[in-house]
């Protein structure tokens, strides 16, 4: 086994207790690079059959290629696929910095999904590299009633021994790209000839590295245009993957402000 | 504070670069966090903007700049300067990828420690060369003995705040490697440095010279990859077996060995043997060539046999043992101790039981590592446990095999402790044995579609005389008027037959009331609600009932007095008793223990036993055992 099929058997695994444990599941699709290997993995997980719905929360505000990207491969790969809408930035607490309170918007919109749906288990694709308080994740993390993330009271979970009991009403998020880095989600892509959206590539100078909202995500000085260009180019960059959004720049704490209530 | 620019280690795109995964232990402010920060430094493996970050975030709290900021993301260990959660990391070295675990040193955050030194190969214990070992360095210690981590290297931090004196660096070294090695761990190397100022970190610096041992690197370098479990016996923890298709598949993890198409294999605890036909993939299946350990995998069986999660899939002649009784070494980390007598849930690889805590024995302290008593585990300590689990499981001992002799302790659905199997009681099947069950070739849908019911098992007790046959008549009677599949199994009536070989003797009803559970159990299955009346006076032999339906399990009290029972005494025991004809009747011996949870109690005097059956039939349709018929009829569409 190679290490990109370590990481590929760790995720299936965790996949697969999330769905054996959890009563009613949704998988959260951003339509980035790192939820679409996590779509691609479930399908190898459950022999080419996504069991639970594929969610994504919508800011009307992403990229058209993405809208394009989403509403071809939801049929073409099979999808149970739930849209869900985000409520408008007045909803939102004012007293957050403006990107990071545009990005709140989503965890609102998050929180109504929820409600919604009942959902005990929502998989997402964050990885520990991406961010420092991700960094602290645990692979089965639970959320307060409100959403919440109890950052000093996290279960202990060890052996890939999870706890999957969410109390009453309240859910649990489950992480199985966690172990990941950003090399490995392209170096999986280009492996397994995982279906990409073009403005990760470089056009006129300048790529995508991390997609999100319109308003707050921008592109990075890159001439990768394709993958293996993009494996050489992360291989000798110190320049960090989330650089180009916003929202990790404007407080020291503004990230964990916004995990800490129920971002992703 | 020295700040020179790193030395770059060149990054490599190759997939195949072996990683390690190392834990950084050690007291609290002993330096663990300075030490990950600056080998992230001295490898070139900080981002940009990351140190001018560090040194903005420094000076914003008033403070000198510090390294352990990096990593403590949180505000609160920001504030406090303490590490609160565990957190990974990666950096290169000139040979390898290594994943970095920074793990908290306060007492209060043991079981973060737990999480993220469960993870690693090979472990970096941190001590401070003033402070010298401390209660948590022991700790920690123990506790990497305990969660099967073998490769230790020690570093002795803040050198420079005892002059760099030899003396105080080899005194700390002796102590140390005492402590390991008496707990069976051999450190690979103790190495002095200064985690602040970068000595013996990247490199050997003057204030060390007579230091020639290896540096923080050169020691990370020189660990083993994680060992390879392929040569060990094939072992496959059921997740989950999936039907999305007409394929049947048993998915899991190879934790250990391998398997291919055609391989004969046992699936344990029950000793059933089958063939696998296929191993599946996706996009490309069926599989051919052997899968190894690490590999999630799906296989289909050459016959269909009852599987489920929790079973372990090995081959014929090294299948592990099954068994009801194990002894375990734990750790725990809930403020309740754990008492002997406790009724916990055992999580053995993907199998989940219920047990009891037979015995404790040997609970220590590992701070201080002396004996601290036999009645109970404290939080943070560790002791031996004798456990009885509900149910029968496959299991290794830890020193056979460390993926599947190893288990964690839940209670209120949350992980409470854990640790390793010490020894493993043989079980009734200690070798499999070639039997080949024969499952029914109808599904269970099928037969609930026609019954309008899912199975059951309907467990009637109480005293002679209560009323349980009458009951049991009058719901077997209800259930096949509205089409259902009703079993009557009589306690009486089988003692007729099938156990009268039997006596009254408590092993002998102990006897008599398995096998009656395990009937009921066969039919519920099938799809039949199995109406058991039978006196059944022990609890413990009820409990046992229980474990054997499982989930299919409903027990009903009949709890009718004793003077009633005896007033009414249908078949004439009670007077047969009291003449003493009958030896060991319940009833007048008084010896019957009556439930405490029972799905329902009913009292039989004053109500007719139509309304205490249709009480019976609402407990069932409530359960969704029996089915509303229009909701019914929807589902079957």
């Amino acid at each position: 086994m190679d290490h990109l099929d370590e990481l590929e058997a760790q995720s299936i695994y965790i996949l697969r207790e999330a769905f054996a444990r959890l009563k009613k599941l949704a998988l959260l699709w951003s339509l980035g690079k790192d939820s679409n290997v996590m779509i691609w993995l479930a399908r190898k997980a459950f022999f080419g059959k996504v069991p639970f719905a594929a969610m994504h929360v919508d800011t009307g505000k992403k990229f058209p290629e993405m809208y394009a990207f989403r509403d071809h491969y939801a049929v073409e790969w099979g999808l149970d696929l739930l849209i869900e809408p985000c409520p408008p930035i007045d909803a939102v607490d004012p007293t957050l910095p403006p990107a990071a309170r545009s990005a709140a918007r989503k965890t609102e919109g998050l929180k109504l999904a929820l409600a919604k749906h009942g959902f005990d288990g929502l998989i997402a694709g964050i990885r520990r590299d991406e961010e420092a308080t991700r960094a602290k994740e645990r692979v089965f993390s639970p959320r307060g009633t409100e959403g919440g993330w109890d950052v000093r009271d996290q279960p202990p979970e060890f052996w890939d021994q999870f706890n999957a009991s969410p109390p009453p009403g309240a859910h649990l998020r489950v992480h199985p790209i966690l172990h990941w880095t950003e090399a490995d989600i392209w170096a999986y892509t280009q492996r397994e000839n995982i279906p990409i959206i073009p403005l990760y590539l470089s056009q006129g100078g300048k790529r995508y590295r991390s997609l999100g909202d319109q308003d707050i995500t921008f592109p990075v000085t890159s001439n990768a245009t394709d993958i293996p260009e993009i494996l050489r180019e992360l291989a000798s960059t110190k320049v960090p993957e989330r650089a180009g959004r916003a929202l990790d720049h404007e407080t020291e704490d503004a990230f964990e402000r916004l995990r800490v209530s129920g971002y992703l | 504070m020295n700040l020179a620019t790193p030395r770059l280690v060149p990054a490599s795109a190759d997939a195949q670069r072996a990683q390690l995964r190392i834990v950084i232990v050690g007291h609290v402010d002993h330096g663990k966090s300075t030490l990950v920060g600056r080998l992230l430094h001295e490898t070139g493996s900080l981002p940009d903007g990351k140190l001018e970050m560090l040194k903005a975030v420094s000076a914003r709290r008033g403070m000198p700049f510090e390294w352990s900021f990096l990593l403590d993301a949180l505000q609160t260990e920001r504030d406090q300067g303490i590490t609160i959660d565990t957190t990974q990391i990666r950096f290169r070295t000139p040979s390898r990828e290594v994943v970095l675990i920074d793990a908290p040193g306060h007492a209060e955050f043991l079981r973060n420690m737990i999480t993220g030194a469960s993870q690693a190969d090979a472990a970096v214990l941190i001590i401070d060369a003033l402070e010298g070992v401390r209660d948590q360095t022991r700790r920690h210690g123990y506790l990497l003995h305990l969660l099967g981590v073998r490769q230790v290297a020690v570093v002795i931090n803040k050198m420079d705040r005892v002059g760099f004196a030899r003396e105080r660096f080899e005194e700390i070294s002796r102590e140390i490697t005492g402590h390991l090695t008496g707990l069976g761990v051999t450190p690979t190397a103790v190495i002095p440095i200064s985690a602040r100022d970068g000595d013996g970190v990247a490199a050997r610096t003057p204030a060390i010279a007579w230091y020639d041992g290896p540096t923080v690197v050169e020691a990370l370098d020189d660990l083993a990859p994680a060992r390879r479990l392929d040569e060990l016996p094939l072992r496959l923890p059921v997740q989950a077996i999936y039907k999305f298709d007409d394929r049947r598949i048993v998915a899991g993890r190879i934790e250990s060995g391998s398997l291919k198409p055609g391989d004969e294999i046992v699936i344990m605890p029950a000793g059933k043997i089958a063939r696998i036909r296929t191993v599946e993939g996706w996009p490309k299946t069926p599989l051919t060539g052997a899968q190894g350990a690490g590999r999630s995998v799906g296989i289909t069986l050459d016959r269909q046999l009852f599987i489920e999660r929790g079973d372990i899939i090995a081959h014929v002649a090294t299948a592990p043992r099954d068994t009801r009784r194990l002894k375990a070494r734990i750790f725990w980390l809930l403020d309740t101790p754990l008492q002997a007598g406790a009724t916990i849930r055992v999580r053995l690889g993907t199998k989940d039981s219920r047990a009891t805590v037979v015995a404790i024995e040997n609970a220590v302290d590992p701070g201080e590592l002396e004996s601290v008593g036999s009645k109970a585990i404290a939080r943070n300590h560790v002791g031996e446990i004798d456990l009885s689990l509900a149910q029968p499981i496959a299991v290794d001992p830890y020193a056979d095999n460390a993926r599947t002799g190893r288990l964690v302790i839940e209670v209120n659905g949350r992980i409470a402790g854990g640790g390793l199997v010490l020894s493993v009681e043989a079980g009734q099947r200690e070798a499999p044995v070639d039997i080949m069950p024969v499952e029914s070739a109808l599904r269970p849908e099928e037969r609930s579609a026609r019954y309008g019911h899912g199975g059951a098992v309907v467990w009637f007790t109480g005293l002679p005389g209560a009323g349980k046959s009458t009951l049991a008549q009058a719901l077997e009677r209800k259930l096949f008027s509205r089409g259902g599949a009703p079993v009557l199994l009589d306690g009486d009536t089988l003692r007729a037959g099938l156990n009268g070989d039997l006596g009254f003797t408590p092993k002998d009803r102990a006897e008599n009331i398995r096998r009656l559970a395990e009937i009921a159990t066969h039919l519920a299955r099938n799809g039949h609600i199995a109406i058991v009346a039978a006196v059944s006076p022990a609890a413990e032999d009820r409990a046992n009932a229980r474990r054997i339906a499982g989930e299919l399990f409903r027990e009903i009290y009949v709890a009718t007095p004793a003077d009633v029972c005896e007033d009414r005494d249908p078949k004439g025991h009670y007077a047969k008793a009291r003449a003493g004809n009958i030896q060991n009747f319940t009833g007048i011996g008084r010896d019957y223990e009556p439930p405490t949870a029972a799905e329902l109690t009913i009292d039989t005097r004053g109500r007719s036993i139509a309304d205490a059956a249709a009480e019976i039939e609402d407990l069932l349709l409530r359960d969704g055992v029996l089915f509303d018929e229009l909701a019914d009829a929807a589902a079957n569409i």
